[in-house]
């Protein structure tokens, strides 16, 4: 080890200067965006720099108010979608990874394979008959095609990771419990959930980020300018015209990607810790 | 309760959606493709018109060449950005929890509309791009996502740019091999080329391979950022018409559901056929330490 690590240690300055100039270049588009969106129209695109030389708020006020409806709708619409799709995720994916986990059941390994290959279905495949289905019901144009498949934990991707992260805790645990006289409910409620924080932690980050940002099942399902998310919103903004008024179109962009950004710092912990454990394991 | 039973009512809301959300549709999809339906009376049963349709469908086969095009240009590319900025991070650099952060952010806004919308300005006529070229004294160059040459070129960057995810369990991955081959290897005589080829990448396969389906599959099913680079039209000339594309087009402009069924269902037969190749070339060359 320590010959391994003598000879890098060496090269420790040069490395350094290296990834910071890789990283500032990566994070040049967004951060140009960012100064981008309190600079007039006409200054984008002379300045490729980072600094407005012209400071404004003009853009956000403008943006805010330039289409049908205020730009907090949208926000409103995206957070209840959001808000819906976590709470259907924790609640019905914990469930079935309790089951896959921890109990015995006919046909688990066949019903576990058919768990997994659902996550590579392409949503694209089924979005026609869904679009059908829900249609004839009359629910096109409501948030329920985008919650309900999280209430019925259709992500198998977040029963995937919590099943692994059952499958690490201690069955002395549930013994102990049993033997207390719990049933499954009880051990499920009591012992497992409250040591799955961190998993469910990375299921509802995951789940914020991949559904504020889910554009296709939105654009399909709501097409009333009052159902609009931010990404349709935001979408209808630079296709309206034909000259795009980029000042206002990168602030409410900077709006759509505040909250992500926000999340990523509080959960960067459990992200790459989430990522890591369904990688490897 | 007996076990099975809990474990049914434990499983009930995920049985239901796989019977409503999924499996549902995958079997109503294959009925819908072998019918002519536009959302308005009954779907008519054609047969095999559809899929008939479909081998004469000129669009049908330009946005199969572009979405294999962008898959197999971009994917290598990034898993290979992924794997050589994981490899300098894990030699133990200081502040590897600032960089890695840094690297992985991309991943979780590039699928965004707002990035999208980033890169259409970026690289477009009086973009960004152009601005910097013309700051060094290149000027006149065309708008990359108008020019039917390029455009697909700047969707394959996009996608490059998002190489933080696999790099992260790459690195994670490079934490699993224990330090002392290296240092055996290195007490042989080997250099940094021999222990990278002979330890680094045979025990690393499986990552590799667990990233290349991951992001094969993802990659096959990109549609936001084509959508709005090209403002849903798969232009210039046809030249960013992914497959999920023209799929919506068919389904969701048209309103041909039947022709979009039959078009699903080619993907679906596509990314499982993509899937298990990957599965069996994998035999050949991932390395499982047990085996």
């Amino acid at each position: 080890m320590a010959t391994v690590r003598t000879t890098t240690g060496k090269r420790r300055p040069l490395a350094h200067v290296g990834l910071i100039l890789f990283g500032l270049a990566m994070l040049y588009p967004l951060l140009w965006m960012l100064a981008s969106s309190f600079k007039p129209t006409p200054d984008i695109f002379t300045e490729p720099g980072l600094i407005p030389s012209n400071p404004t708020l003009d853009n956000y006020v403008e943006g805010w108010t330039a289409l049908g409806e205020p730009f907090s709708t949208y926000l409103i619409n995206s957070s209840i979608v959001v808000l819906g799709s976590i709470l259907g995720n924790l609640f019905a994916c914990s469930l079935a990874a309790y089951a896959f986990a921890r109990l015995e059941f006919r046909f688990k390994r066949l019903w576990f394979a058919i768990m997994i290959g659902s996550i590579m279905l392409p949503i694209h495949v089924v979005i026609v008959p869904q679009y059908v289905m829900f249609a004839q019901v009359d629910m096109v144009n409501t948030f329920w095609p985008l919650i309900l498949p999280k209430l019925l934990a259709t992500d198998g991707f977040f029963v995937f990771l919590m099943v692994q992260f059952i499958r690490g805790l201690p069955r002395e645990l549930d013994e102990a419990a049993r033997i207390d006289g719990c049933g499954h409910w009880g051990i499920f409620f009591r012992i497992i959930l409250p040591l799955c924080v961190p998993a469910l932690a990375t299921t509802a980050i995951f789940t914020f980020i991949w559904t504020w940002n889910d554009f296709f099942s939105q654009l399909i399902f709501l097409t009333d300018p009052e159902m609009y998310t931010v990404p349709v919103a935001l979408r209808t903004f630079v296709d309206a015209t034909s000259q795009t008024p980029w000042g206002p179109v990168f602030a409410m962009s900077m709006v759509a990607l505040g909250p992500i950004f926000g999340f990523f710092l509080a959960g960067q912990r459990y992200l790459v810790r989430g990522i890591a454990t369904t990688g490897l394991k | 309760m007996r076990q099975g039973t809990a474990a049914y009512l434990f499983l009930l809301p995920w049985f239901l959606g796989l019977v409503l959300i999924t499996i549902g549709p995958i079997a109503a999809s294959a009925y819908l493709s072998f019918t002519d339906y536009s959302l308005i009376g009954a779907p008519e049963w054609i047969g095999l018109d559809n899929y008939a349709r479909m081998l004469e469908d000129p669009r049908f086969f330009t946005s199969l060449g572009v979405t294999f095009t962008y898959v197999l240009v971009s994917v290598p590319l990034q898993l290979a950005f992924a794997l050589a900025l994981a490899l300098v991070l894990d030699r133990g650099v200081r502040g590897l929890a600032v960089y890695r952060s840094a690297y992985y952010l991309p991943s979780l806004l590039g699928g965004s509309v707002a990035v999208a919308i980033l890169w259409r300005q970026v690289f477009g006529t009086d973009g960004l791009l152009n601005g910097l070229l013309g700051a060094l004294g290149l000027t006149g160059m065309p708008g990359w996502v108008s020019t039917p040459d390029f455009a697909l070129g700047t969707l394959i960057v996009l996608n490059v740019w998002t190489f933080g995810a696999p790099m992260v369990i790459f690195l994670a991955g490079l934490r699993q091999i224990p330090r002392m081959y290296y240092e055996a290897a290195a007490v042989d005589g080997a250099g940094p080329t021999r222990r990278f080829f002979h330890i680094t990448l045979p025990l690393l396969s499986p990552i590799i391979f667990f990233n290349l389906v991951l992001q094969i599959i993802g990659a096959f099913q990109s549609f936001t950022q084509s959508f709005i680079v090209s403002a849903g039209t798969g232009g210039p000339a046809d030249s960013t018409l992914f497959y999920t594309l023209y799929l919506y087009q068919r389904g969701f402009g048209n309103f041909d559901m039947g022709y979009a069924s039959a078009l699903a269902w080619v993907l679906l037969l596509i990314v499982g056929g993509l899937t298990a190749v990957n599965f069996l070339a994998a035999k050949r060359w991932v390395f499982y330490g047990d085996g």
